[in-house]
């Protein structure tokens, strides 16, 4: 809760913005959103109503803030959980397959790959991957969202893209967690009797290197998740994908401070969300940690 | 890979103590260590000579440079890559080769800065919390804590519309999202430092407290930071190249990366060159920091090495 009081909107950003209005529209907008009064008060009033679920009214559009995060909201829960799968089903067999023989070729290609995914700026991915399968190939649309329910085929189509540039770079991310994990797995003193024992080795490793190693990669899949939900600005402005990326964007640039605070105060609220989901998690994995 | 190439031990037994060299043979100083060992990772070496030729490109930009970065020739206009010009041309007819070198300069500047930026600002926050702890280091890391947990992008993107657009406010918005990062690296490597015997013995006899950080805790807790200052490098590049890229940093005709980019997404069905190659030089330049930085955690770093060669323990 101490992060949550801290984390509303942002004092800092929100005095410093405000100086760049406009001396008339300034003092109308100061009056109207009470940004005359002072600051304490200011920061109380919107947090009260914002626990009864009023975010206030845009500056821009006049639209409520609230109706505003929740046209964009599908978008970005979809992208981000459609990523973070993406990124799994990379980083999950490629980190464990070069744990498991580090070294090798496979370990070596793997740490290449990752650091390629890790370098790659998203936005020149996404121009290449466009050019590619939306111009030259012509398989898939270069952009836009279409919901699930009025025409799937368009959606999943609109979707791969995005999914695939955003997973690959926290695939990599993840990739670099997993080895390092399962490597240290590996190297514990259980699974070195688990072997002595002489469980198949299939076994041991489900069992007690697999299970050790899924802590760190819940932590980091939590991590990577949060940024998916809040940071992939870029990429919705390549493929036209309408988000709270693009929202947030347009607030900054529009000094529309209640969907700026709307969309930070979310940001903020997912992130604790995860971090709550990822401990919940952790008991259920580790019964070490329930005592 | 095998071990520090400590100083060899001396034919006759002139050491005079244990694990001392002999003044005869004066240990290499840290950094040569260091160089020596990086020169052995072939990857990290790799990395370091092309970042250099990089660098090297930024500094000497304008004689390297085939023609100027905003001569404009409108009958050469799109030009695909060809020896006349080895990136081809953009709408305008200008030099992509040319506004790729001259490019580098920007975005050097600006990753440098930004991280000199953080770097600074960061480790003397993280320094002074890891050292004194108590309520200095409860007041500061909170502050870090919340600036840690804006997006990065949008925190970068709010400083900028406070400020307005342009490479040295881009330096500034990129610095402050990683003071977090390099304040809590810092923390964590001089808590690990603070309760050696050294820095007790050399409080015990009346060391000051600058003299203390300075000589002893500083230079003892510096290789993460350093590991730290590559990596944030690569991001702080990258970083630019996004926000040129919205149209927030370095603004037209100066040629960024990451502007070229923006400007040739608009061309892309008809002229690919023009957004490849700045894509490709952003990819070498943050490819080449961040290997250098995973080499140099290799060196610096031995027990973040054990678990990342897996050599078991």
């Amino acid at each position: 809760m101490f992060g949550l009081v801290h984390l509303v909107p942002g004092d800092p950003i929100r005095l410093a913005l405000g100086t760049r209005f406009d001396q008339e529209t300034y003092d109308a907008l100061r009056a109207r959103a009470g940004l005359d009064q002072p600051l304490v008060e200011q920061f109380f009033g919107w947090a009260g109503r914002a626990l009864r679920g009023d975010l206030g009214v845009s500056f821009r559009t006049g639209e409520t803030v609230t109706s505003l995060i929740s046209e964009r909201l599908p978008a970005t829960l979809t992208l981000a959980v459609a990523s973070i799968l993406v990124a799994l089903l990379i980083a999950v067999p490629l980190g464990t397959l070069s744990a498991l023989r580090p070294r090798s070729v496979v370990d070596r290609v793997a740490t290449v790959l990752s650091q390629i995914g890790i370098s790659v700026p998203e936005f020149w991915m996404a121009i290449v991957l466009i050019l590619v399968f939306a111009g030259t190939l012509g398989w898939l649309p270069s952009g836009g969202y279409v919901p699930l329910t009025e025409d799937p085929a368009g959606w999943a189509q609109r979707l791969l893209m995005p999914a695939v540039v955003t997973g690959v770079v926290s695939g990599s991310v993840i990739t670099r967690f997993v080895r390092s994990s399962v490597l240290e797995a590996l190297g514990a003193d259980h699974v070195r009797t688990a072997q002595a024992k002489g469980l198949p080795a299939r076994q041991v490793f489900t069992w007690h290197v697999l299970r050790n190693a899924l802590l760190p990669l819940v932590t980091v899949t939590g991590v990577q998740l949060a940024y998916l939900l809040s940071g992939v600005v870029v990429v919705e402005i390549v493929f036209s994908w309408p988000g709270l990326g693009q929202l947030a964007l347009q607030a900054v640039q529009s000094r529309d401070y209640p969907v700026l605070q709307g969309a930070i105060l979310l940001f903020a609220v997912v992130f604790l969300l995860i971090n709550l989901v990822v401990d919940l998690l952790y008991t259920a994995i580790d019964p070490r940690i329930r005592r | 890979m095998t071990g520090a190439p400590l100083p060899e031990p001396a034919a006759s037994p002139t050491a005079t103590d244990a694990g001392v060299p002999s003044t005869a043979r004066p240990p290499r100083p840290r950094w040569r260590q260091t160089l020596g060992l990086l020169a052995r990772n072939p990857t990290a070496a790799v990395a370091a000579t092309v970042l250099l030729l990089i660098v090297l490109m930024a500094v000497f930009d304008e004689s390297l440079a085939p023609s100027g970065p905003n001569e404009i020739a409108v009958e050469d206009r799109l030009q695909p890559p060809s020896p006349a010009h080895p990136f081809g041309t953009d709408d305008l007819g200008r030099d992509i080769l040319s506004r790729v070198v001259l490019g580098a300069a920007v975005s050097l500047r600006v990753g440098f800065l930004a991280v000199a930026f953080a770097l600074v600002v960061g480790a003397l926050i993280g320094l002074l919390a890891g050292y004194y702890g108590r309520w200095v280091d409860d007041v500061l890391m909170r502050f870090m804590d919340v600036l840690f947990a804006f997006p990065a992008v949008l925190l970068a993107i709010a400083v900028l519309a406070v400020r307005g657009p342009g490479a040295g406010n881009t330096a500034l918005a990129i610095g402050i999202v990683y003071i977090p990062v390099f304040a809590r690296v810092t923390r964590a490597s001089v808590l690990g430092v603070r309760e050696e015997v050294y820095v007790r013995a050399s409080r015990s006899v009346g060391a000051s407290d600058f003299r203390l950080l300075t000589r002893h805790v500083l230079p003892n807790a510096a290789p993460p930071i350093i590991v730290q200052t590559s990596i944030s490098l690569a991001f702080a590049v990258l970083a630019e190249a996004a926000l040129s890229f919205l149209g927030l940093g370095t603004q037209p005709p100066n040629p960024s990366w990451g502007l070229m980019l923006a400007e040739g997404r608009g061309f892309i069905d008809l002229a690919w060159w023009l957004a490849f190659f700045p894509g490709m030089a952003i990819f070498l330049t943050v490819l080449c920091f961040n290997l250098l930085g995973d080499g140099l955690r290799d060196v610096l770093d031995p027990r973040q090495r054990t678990l990342m060669a897996g050599s078991g323990r």
